[in-house]
């Protein structure tokens, strides 16, 4: 945080210079302290890659990766996420290749609608990076947080299995 | 030419967006951001029935930043999806029907200054006695108690009543009757998407909505009505709808409002409701009241039925006009049923608005119909699929109230999911707490007729090709999800022999697009096909002609495959595809054509006839099996079968996903999903923690078997997918309890304390409301009275 001042003379909330690190990259952005992380990415930082459902911590529409934990960032304050490593769905392809989620999630249709994909893609990949040959049983609990209602969580299991099968192979 | 094989049809390929989609590059409507965008709210009523005595914005306005705030008298024009039930306004201008009815609007330079300034607007309210019962607005006869005036008797939107065939001798006809009473709990679509519209009035006096609608010409509609702009000035985008299941298929306060604003302000206004709002605006399942017999011989065929529904309709009316006749017009499209009445009413309550969500209408009665005839299986000893099997509907006939039904693979997705299931060996045979439950069920492929009475297509589709081989599909459809997008993208990519990612697909925008109705009664994939197929079939003449030339081979002999032109006989004869684009835009011009699909006429001549034709019905067959800790009257649902004649799969990936999701959704609506009330009428749990929905913890493992038919009147042979599969599996779920535990639950969610009431004798049964419905109307197909179809 570069400056901390609370409030202007007109009594406004004046805007903090705060440096995020997103998907690999230092970005400055200034904000208004009291923004959660998911308005800072979407509002500020135009990475509207990442959807809310609720704003209450309670559908994970808004999950993105902090220090590699899944993290609801409706409910994480911007300046909180300094010096963290945050990703988010923009940052799940590497060199123009997608990860291999979004690739079986591309492939099996898993994604419907697509508004809760985001938040999903990355609890899963957080899954897979901790845990790269998972039961069907720690799928389910890992997702278990983030909602969808188009899909009825079919292909969206089916797919995490398939993208844990395809990078062992 | 003939065709023998298909090269897109059938096969389970990618979306044509699902990478974007997995990018997070598709452009949902809240991430649209335009330069001075401007924010708005709505201020909504605290109070489920209130007139509004006045409402000063004069503090409001005075805030800093804030730019225009208008009430109900802004906006005095009403509106709503049904031509001859608009009784809606953008604001109340005299009074709030529910708790949430939005009273003013505020548009300012940021959401949360715009949410401030809700504070410092001031609302006289005389608070009036709120209608939260289907009884009490039977009840309630007073002129005083009316929550709308325009209705003909107090708080009755709508009471039909129908007699097909010889009601009564059926009746005496059968060996035995049943008599039940039923009740399904509302619900909500809770799309993961909030309603979120953006409007821009711009310069040259031309006015931009972009809005998650899944009814973009309808929107249009209404917003030239109400603003009382000419439509062609006014442009609708439907952004991609990010969950719908029905939520988003009514013109909105809230689109209207940014619109109006943005007329004032001259800036974008953008506004996303908060998942709070979104339970207020709600359309979603009617909480309905049913009572339901059945007379049949001692072997189980149905001689007469009858049904009488009572909807709980909210404060508005929305589409209850059809979800009216919806609760009664397909129970006889599945089974023979010589002899049908219907009597159904709907009612106004001070309560969010109900309308049409995933099933529209049908599911209620289904659950009724399907759960009786598995008591009437069980009173005469036979099996309930046999019961079925023994009385399905035939392929081309006519039912007893005038639909016509043309193919229909009802039987092998009872016999398969039976014999998948292994429904003989466990039927009655599972130990305690354990337990099978059948139900099968019919649904329409799109609407036969449009909700405002024209005679123009249902859907239309423009195809422009040009000279560097590019071929974009416009059309008016809008994807939530279902894969509408990429329909078009496949029937035109079958037609043309192309790879379907060749193909650029443009929708959802009244001023590029042709019109199409909107992605509402599982009618897209026919419609649009249709259309697209068509339109396809005028361009390929001269692309034959044009290749005919130039490869010298008869076009009679030629073929479009592989992404060329090329003889059927000598296959190594052949140019690309866009050589032969080029070589007809030099030989005809400009390339480009449209394709329209109107479906059938509607065989029926009555008033309310309307609703239940459709160019062919789809069929659904479930099985859930489950156990039930007869200690908690907790289910856990073990695993479901489902079987879907969709007549041709266009693409066997998205119609499983579409059966799997409304598996899943009927999972919730069956055991946990309620929309409910507190006495004095406010939302009792309007947010996703209360709102209980299934997570992956709660869903099974989900079979799904697809019946195909090849339907004469669907694109390939193609019926619809995204809603029949839901019908059949609540029944099925009260049927497996039974199976478990004993009990019969004739109502939804069925809950842990329903069963554990049940199981103890003290579960009451449901009551029916005092009514004396209007005399009915007698029909029978080939007869009745000429009655002209109006709006």
């Amino acid at each position: 945080m570069k400056k901390s001042k609370k409030n202007g003379a007109d009594g406004k909330l004046t805007k903090t210079l705060l440096q995020l690190r997103v998907n690999g990259e230092t970005k400055e952005v200034a904000t208004e302290i009291n923004k959660t992380l998911l308005e800072v990415l979407r509002e500020d930082m135009g990475l509207t890659g990442t959807k809310h459902g609720c704003e209450l911590g309670e559908c994970g529409t808004c999950a993105v990766l902090v220090n590699d934990a899944p993290v609801l960032s409706c409910l994480m304050l911007g300046v909180e996420a300094e010096n963290a490593e945050i990703v988010t769905v923009e940052g799940m392809m590497q060199n123009g290749k997608p990860h291999p989620l979004q690739k079986t999630f591309a492939d099996l249709g898993a994604a419907q609608c697509g508004y809760c994909i985001p938040g999903i893609l990355l609890t899963a990949k957080a899954l897979l990076d901790a845990n790269p040959h998972p039961t069907r049983d720690e799928i389910r609990q890992a997702l278990s947080g983030n909602l969808c209602r188009c899909t009825g969580y079919t292909k969206i299991l089916q797919a995490v299995e398939l993208a844990a099968k395809e990078e062992a192979s | 030419m003939k065709k023998k094989t298909f090269s897109v049809i059938g096969k389970p390929l990618r979306k044509i967006d699902a990478m974007a989609k997995c990018a997070g590059e598709t452009v949902f409507a809240d991430d649209l951001n335009l330069p001075r965008m401007t924010y708005a709210k709505l201020l909504r009523s605290p109070h489920p029935h209130a007139r509004v005595l006045a409402v000063h914005t004069d503090r409001a306005l005075q805030l800093e930043g804030v730019y225009a705030v208008i009430t109900g008298k802004d906006l005095p024009e009403k509106f709503g999806i049904m031509p001859s039930t608009q009784d809606e306004e953008t604001l109340v201008t005299d009074k709030a029907r529910y708790a949430g009815d939005p009273v003013a609007a505020v548009a300012a330079a940021s959401e949360s200054l715009a949410e401030k300034a809700l504070g410092f607007i001031d609302v006289e309210y005389a608070v009036l006695k709120p209608i939260l019962t289907i009884e009490e607005a039977l009840a309630s006869t007073e002129e005083s108690e009316r929550i709308h005036t325009w209705n003909r008797q107090a708080n009755i939107q709508k009471a039909v009543s129908f007699e097909f065939g010889d009601v009564d001798g059926g009746f005496a006809r059968s060996d035995h009757v049943f008599e039940g009473t039923f009740f399904y709990q509302g619900n909500t679509h809770l799309p993961m998407e909030q309603y979120c519209a953006v409007g821009f009035y711009g310069p040259d006096d031309k006015l931009t909505v972009w809005s998650s609608t899944q009814t973009p010409h309808y929107l249009h509609r209404a917003l030239a009505k109400v603003l009382k702009l000419p439509a062609s000035r006014i442009r609708v985008v439907a952004t991609p709808v990010g969950g719908g299941f029905g939520g988003k298929s009514d013109p909105f306060s809230h689109e209207i409002a940014v619109a109006k604003l943005s007329m004032i302000t001259r800036r974008p206004v953008k506004i996303t409701l908060t998942r709070e709002e979104s339970f207020y605006v709600h359309r979603g399942r009617h909480p309905v009241k049913m009572f339901a017999k059945t007379g049949v011989k001692s072997d189980g065929t149905i001689q007469a039925m009858q049904f009488k529904t009572y909807l709980d309709g909210g404060g508005y009316s929305s589409y209850g006009l059809a979800t009216v006749y919806y609760t009664g017009a397909l129970q006889t499209v599945t089974y023979k049923v010589p002899a049908y009445k219907f009597e159904s009413v709907r009612v106004f309550t001070n309560k969010p608005a109900c309308g049409p969500k995933r099933g529209h209408g049908t599911p209620q009665p289904r659950f009724a119909q399907e759960i009786q005839l598995d008591e009437i299986a069980e009173k005469l000893g036979i099996n309930p699929i046999d019961l079925r099997l023994r009385q399905l509907v035939e392929p081309n006939t006519t039912t007893i109230n005038g639909l016509r039904v043309s193919t229909t693979g009802l039987r092998e997705c009872i016999e398969r999911v039976a014999e998948r299931a292994e429904w003989n060996k466990k039927f009655r045979q599972l130990p305690f707490g354990h337990g099978v439950g059948f139900a099968a069920s019919s649904y329409i492929s799109g609407a036969g007729l449009p909700i405002y009475w024209n005679d123009m297509p249902h859907s239309g589709v423009q195809i422009k090709l040009d000279r560097s081989g590019g071929v974009t599909v416009f059309c008016g459809s809008i994807d939530i999800g279902q894969g509408s997008d990429s329909i078009l993208a496949y029937a035109v990519a079958e037609e043309f022999g192309i790879d379907p990612a060749d193909i650029r697909v443009l929708t959802a925008d009244t001023d590029l697009t042709p019109v199409d109705l909107g992605s509402y009664s599982s009618r897209v994939t026919v419609m649009t096909g249709n259309a697209a197929v068509q339109a396809c079939g005028k361009l390929k003449p001269m692309l034959l002609e044009a290749a005919s030339k130039a490869l010298e081979v008869p076009p009679d002999d030629l073929e479009f495959a592989d992404g060329k032109i090329r003889s059927a006989s000598f296959p190594e004869r052949g140019i690309s595809f866009a050589d032969a684009v080029t070589k007809a835009e030099g030989k005809y011009g400009t390339l480009g054509a449209t394709g329209s699909y109107w479906p059938p006429k509607n065989p029926r001549d009555f008033k309310g006839s309307g609703v239940g034709p459709t160019p062919s019905y789809s069929f659904s067959t479930s099985i859930v099996e489950l156990h039930c800790d007869s200690a908690t009257g907790e289910i856990k649902i073990d695993k479901v079968w489902i079987a879907h004649d969709c007549g041709r799969a266009f693409n066997p990936l998205l119609v499983e996903g579409q059966t799997e999701g409304s598996v899943y959704m009927a999972l919730g609506e069956a055991l946990m999903e309620e929309q409910i009330f507190r006495k004095n009428g406010l939302h009792k749990i309007p947010s996703i923690l209360e709102y209980k929905s299934p997570t992956t913890l709660e869903i099974p493992e989900i079979e799904t078997i697809l019946v195909e038919t090849n339907d004469p009147e669907g694109p390939y042979g193609a019926k619809e997918a995204g809603q029949g599969p839901l019908l059949p599996v609540v029944p099925a779920v009260a049927n497996a309890v039974y199976d478990a535990v004993g009990v019969r639950i004739h109502e939804v969610p069925i809950t842990p304390d329903k069963i554990l009431r049940a199981m103890d004798g003290r579960l009451k049964a449901i009551t029916i409301p005092e009514f004396q419905f209007p005399a009915p109307l007698k029909w029978q197909p080939g007869e009745g009275v000429k009655v002209e179809q109006k709006s």
